[in-house]
């Protein structure tokens, strides 16, 4: 789409694009470049010299085990916020769209938890969870559980996974009662008609419209998961124990802040680029898909 | 609906959103309770559920004096930083993404492809991604510690751009004409036809990128070191000390209930707002 009327004026628009064009060429693409550029370079530990060294970083991180146990923790990381968050916060949302007294309100009760900070969410599930003064903890032990996320790794990740999926259940929850209200009412009473029941309209009706507000989320929340939570992670476990909470992107900060070795994390963040630039490409094509339904 | 409800098909809804109410809002309701009792009390987990009688003694040591032990920084100038940073990311992102909106609609111009899709690209890659390259070139640029630094990094990015140059393409063709014929240039059609007319668009947009930027961790956790340029979302971290028994956990549950309040205030208070802008923002 193209406008007819334009301005015909030669230096103006340049004058315009000029701020944003700085920032984003100074702030963006130079440390995008840097970051391939350090990749194939290894440092000396005082930063003193550089050595072109081809692809070794990455084949460095590639027959590093831990590299891939890093990669294995992110996987189930965003899969358990992915699944959590979604599932909750569509079951919410059917309810609160079944034409009920009071949806706004309730919309406003839940939808607040976006605007807190993911390191703030972080702090608010220690002081339940900590092993020593948290209520749940104290709760968990009653029950002969032996909570302990700072020595053991599942409750760790537990822990964590609970406060990320706790944050994001508001922004789920707003976009499936957007798709559910855009659902005809005249196709689900036709079905009410036929004899089906609320459980199997939900099922073969509901749920089957829903799907690409479900697609949109899922891919949302795994870039939510992927890059967002640093913050919940870095304030409830710092990665640990043992590095059992260590997703790509901490690894990131980690290596190349604590370990200062800056190729491998340069070189982890290319691969995280590329993994950024795959999900944007999934996106859009289903937005493409969305418009010409 | 065309079925009649039983009882029980009324009062389920309700039931599990007052479930799902009460276990959002519980961690929130038990850092205020926790906010208002002795650090002893906490300490000990014996803190009951409902609020002490020490809010006024411990908001007004977490606002002006500090935690004693960990970061002796008082929570009011850390709040004043977010508040500028947030300001700062939101506004700055409006101003410089409205004008090449604008220039890339309204203006017909070499390369003028080129710098759409320069800014295009930025679109989805987090800062989070290039996070050593880019302080290193802050660091080199002399703005480490600095507002500038600590800001300019995540204005760089295409949504805002893209936002409202969505938004341009709906504006009438009929509107330009008229203006020429009137004898209005660039400037004036811009300041008085467009900007009223995107007036809603950049208030949701603002209080998107509100939250945005008074949530920023990583980035100020890298390019702030001075105690007095911190962020609030950055202080609270820093007060939870290793071992629990030195964190003041009632200061820490201040901190956090501070931290929370203007972008939660801002959601429930522009509510409208805030779901077009989340919903435009995501196109």
């Amino acid at each position: 789409m193209e406008k007819r009327a334009v301005f015909g004026n030669r230096a103006l628009p340049y004058a315009l694009l000029a701020p944003q064009i700085a920032i984003t060429l100074i702030f963006f693409y130079w440390p995008a470049a840097q970051a391939v550029r350090q990749s194939f370079l290894v440092e000396d530990a005082f930063g003193l010299s550089t050595e072109f060294v081809w692809f070794e970083n990455y084949i460095h991180l590639f027959t590093d085990p831990g590299y891939y146990r890093t990669l294995w923790t992110t996987v189930v990381f965003s899969t358990a916020v992915t699944v959590m968050s979604l599932s909750v916060a569509l079951l919410l949302a059917v309810m609160a769209d079944r034409e009920i007294k009071g949806a706004t309100g309730y919309r406003t009760l839940l939808i607040w938890p976006y605007a807190v900070a993911p390191a703030v969410a972080g702090v608010l599930w220690i002081f339940m969870l900590d092993p020593s003064l948290g209520i749940i903890a104290q709760g968990l032990r009653r029950l002969g559980i032996d909570w302990n996320p700072r020595l053991n790794g599942t409750h760790a990740m537990i822990q964590v996974v609970l406060a990320s999926s706790w944050k994001q259940i508001s922004y789920n929850f707003l976009f499936f009662l957007a798709g559910l209200q855009a659902i005809p009412k005249s196709v689900i009473e036709a079905a009410a008609i036929d004899g089906a029941r609320p459980w199997r309209r939900f099922w073969t009706i509901i749920l089957p419209l829903l799907s690409p507000t479900t697609f949109f989320l899922v891919v949302v929340n795994i870039v939510y998961a992927f890059f967002e939570t640093f913050g919940t992670i870095d304030a409830m476990t710092g990665g640990g124990p043992a590095k059992a909470t260590e997703t790509l992107v901490y690894k990131v900060y980690a290596d190349g802040r604590l370990g200062g070795d800056l190729g491998g994390s340069a070189a982890q963040s290319v691969i995280l680029m590329a993994i950024v630039i795959g999900l944007t490409a999934i996106q859009f094509r289903f937005i493409e898909r969305k418009v010409t339904y | 609906m065309v079925e009649r409800r039983s009882l029980w098909g009324t009062l389920l809804p309700h039931l599990v959103l007052m479930a799902g109410v009460a276990v959002v809002a519980f961690p929130v309701y038990l850092a205020v309770v926790g906010s208002t009792h002795e650090s002893a009390v906490i300490a000990n987990g014996q803190m009951p559920l409902y609020p002490g009688g020490e809010a006024i003694d411990t908001y007004y040591r977490t606002l002006v004096i500090g935690p004693s032990r960990s970061t002796r920084e008082p929570v009011a100038g850390m709040l004043l930083n977010s508040f500028l940073m947030a300001m700062i990311i939101a506004v700055g992102k409006i101003a410089i993404s409205i004008l090449s909106a604008y220039a890339v609609v309204y203006f017909r111009f070499p390369l003028r492809m080129a710098a759409f899709w320069t800014i295009f690209v930025t679109l989805m890659l987090p800062v989070e991604v290039r996070i050593y390259p880019t302080y290193k070139i802050v660091a080199d640029l002399g703005l480490l510690d600095s507002m500038a630094g600590l800001t300019l990094p995540l204005i760089a990015s295409a949504t805002a751009t893209l936002l409202f140059r969505q938004f341009f393409m709906t504006v009438p063709d009929e509107l330009v004409e008229a203006s020429k014929i009137d004898g209005a240039g660039p400037f004036r059609f811009f300041k008085d036809t467009l900007l009223p007319l995107s007036r809603t668009n950049m208030a949701a947009l603002f209080v998107i990128l509100f939250i945005y930027g008074w949530n920023q961790y990583l980035w100020p956790l890298l390019i702030t070191t001075r105690d007095d340029m911190q962020t609030i979302v950055i202080g609270i971290k820093k007060m939870i000390v290793t071992s629990d028994a030195l964190t003041e956990w009632q200061i820490v549950m201040a901190t956090a209930v501070l931290a929370m309040l203007p972008p939660v205030l801002v959601v429930i208070g522009m509510q409208k707002l805030f779901v077009r802008g989340l919903v435009e923002t995501e196109k």
